[in-house]
């Protein structure tokens, strides 16, 4: 069975160490907040200014004034603390983020992303994720293995405008979780019940398939 | 010198058409409401506009996309408006979308008196083009023009009649940067006080980069995306 988008988020969840601190893209990746393991503490950055994000607040406490990167309403924790756009990203790109979670339309062999244009379709425009991509240590991409269309999202080559070029380690689709290495994509788990060979043939560059590979556990 | 003003209109008398305008705020958070509705009302023309978004359809910078105000727009996100969409993809917007940090940057740049910065964002990308790019480290970085904007419109929570702005939470975002980068600063502010009544500790902007300052009335502080969690 292919992951929802909770599922991916969730195994996503399992990356995260103590102490992190972790930017969270638009989407799945939000999600991921809903499934920080127990005993581990990470403190979630918001690039429009904010460190130390906490949940949705109750109904009737929502503050105009405090929103996240994706426009929600948000409420902080203790201990977290405001800043401008310009440290926010000095933070960002000084490598001081341990973790960002973003989502894509396409993900190269060699770890080039597209995520911000579809010529002559769609222009919403890059935000902060060019910065994130270029400077992050450590990215992990949480998106569907296909698009509507069941076309593979992992590609020899991206076909959209870059966001970044060469930056993307670790992807987590519906259908695996795969690595990025110096010979291609590199299947790492499946999905509980996709086989090796589904996950090859929704693949479009190499997959390298090494072994027996394990199913995600949750 | 006085720089308080009476009110959003008399603060922008004197933005001709053609202006280049530093808007602060992100999404609907943080935005000069007061200034954005008298520039609507003065109905300025042919407004060159840098500020993360766009608005939304019917508020924000949406206002003055919708009366035809803006010649050009350069922005890092302009999803949710519809308006814009329309008028980039139909040629009547100049657009220049670049990355988030870049923009900040920029401004910043200009506020610190730096002509330039050089950023890792967007190198291999189309937002590369025709820019230099040098190696440091062992890694490629763009040089970034710092802006040069004609005026800088900023939203603060307090400030005194010094022009010294403290923001409220999110709602800082791009003011700071902006409120230092203007040739000509305006700001609106929530609460106006006098000086010696905000704590010298916490203020955000110096008073010496705002020019002009008046009490805001009206806030409507729209909500773009609404997300609460249940009780219990």
């Amino acid at each position: 069975m292919a992951l929802t988008k909770e599922q991916i988020a969730q195994r996503i969840a399992k990356e995260l160490q103590d102490g992190y601190y972790v930017n969270l893209g638009i989407g799945i990746p939000t999600l991921v907040a809903n499934y920080i393991p127990n005993g581990i503490n990470v403190t979630l950055q918001s690039e429009n200014g904010l460190l130390g994000m906490g949940p949705f607040p109750y109904e009737g406490e929502e503050d105009p004034d405090l929103i996240n990167a994706g426009k929600q309403t948000v409420t902080t924790i203790p201990g977290s603390v405001f800043f401008d756009s310009a440290m926010s990203f000095g933070m960002i790109r000084a490598g001081k983020v341990d973790l960002t979670v973003l989502g894509a339309m396409e993900v190269s062999e060699t770890g080039d992303i597209a995520n911000w244009k579809i010529p002559g379709k769609m222009v919403k425009g890059m935000g902060g994720a060019m910065d994130l991509v270029a400077a992050a240590k450590n990215i992990i991409v949480a998106m569907m293995h296909t698009n509507p269309k069941g076309e593979s999202k992992l590609l020899p080559q991206c076909t959209l405008p870059l966001t970044g070029v060469k930056c993307i380690r670790k992807i987590v689709t519906d259908l695996a979780v795969i690595d990025i290495t110096e010979d291609g994509f590199k299947l790492i788990e499946r999905a509980p019940g996709v086989s090796a060979d589904e996950i090859r043939s929704k693949t479009v560059g190499t997959l390298i398939v090494d072994g027996d590979i394990p199913e995600m556990i949750f | 010198m006085n720089k308080v003003f009476k009110n959003a209109d008399e603060a922008v008398k004197d933005i001709a058409d053609g202006a280049t305008i530093m808007m602060g705020g992100f999404g609907l958070c943080g935005i000069p409401e007061n200034c954005i509705a008298a520039l609507v009302k003065k109905d300025v023309k042919n407004i060159t506009c840098i500020s993360n978004n766009a608005g939304v359809d019917d508020f924000g910078i949406g206002l003055m996309l919708k009366n035809r105000q803006l010649k050009k727009m350069i922005a890092s996100y302009v999803g949710e408006n519809g308006e814009f969409e329309r008028q980039l993809l139909s040629g009547e917007l100049d657009v220049e979308l670049i990355p988030q940090g870049t923009l900040a940057t920029r401004c910043m740049a200009a506020g610190y008196g730096m002509p330039a910065v050089f950023t890792l964002a967007g190198v291999g990308t189309e937002v590369a083009a025709g820019k230099e790019v040098r190696n440091f480290n062992g890694r490629d970085y763009l040089l970034e023009m710092a802006f040069d904007s004609d005026f800088a419109i900023v939203k603060a929570w307090k400030g005194d009649k010094a022009g010294n702005l403290i923001y409220k939470e999110t709602a800082r975002n791009f003011n700071p940067m902006m409120a230092m980068a203007g040739k000509i600063t305006i700001a609106e502010v929530e609460e106006l006080v006098e000086p010696g009544e905000l704590d010298p500790n916490i203020i955000h902007t110096p008073g010496i980069y705002v020019h002009r300052i008046f009490k805001g009335t009206g806030y409507e502080k729209r909500i773009e995306n609404r997300t609460v969690r249940k009780r219990g």
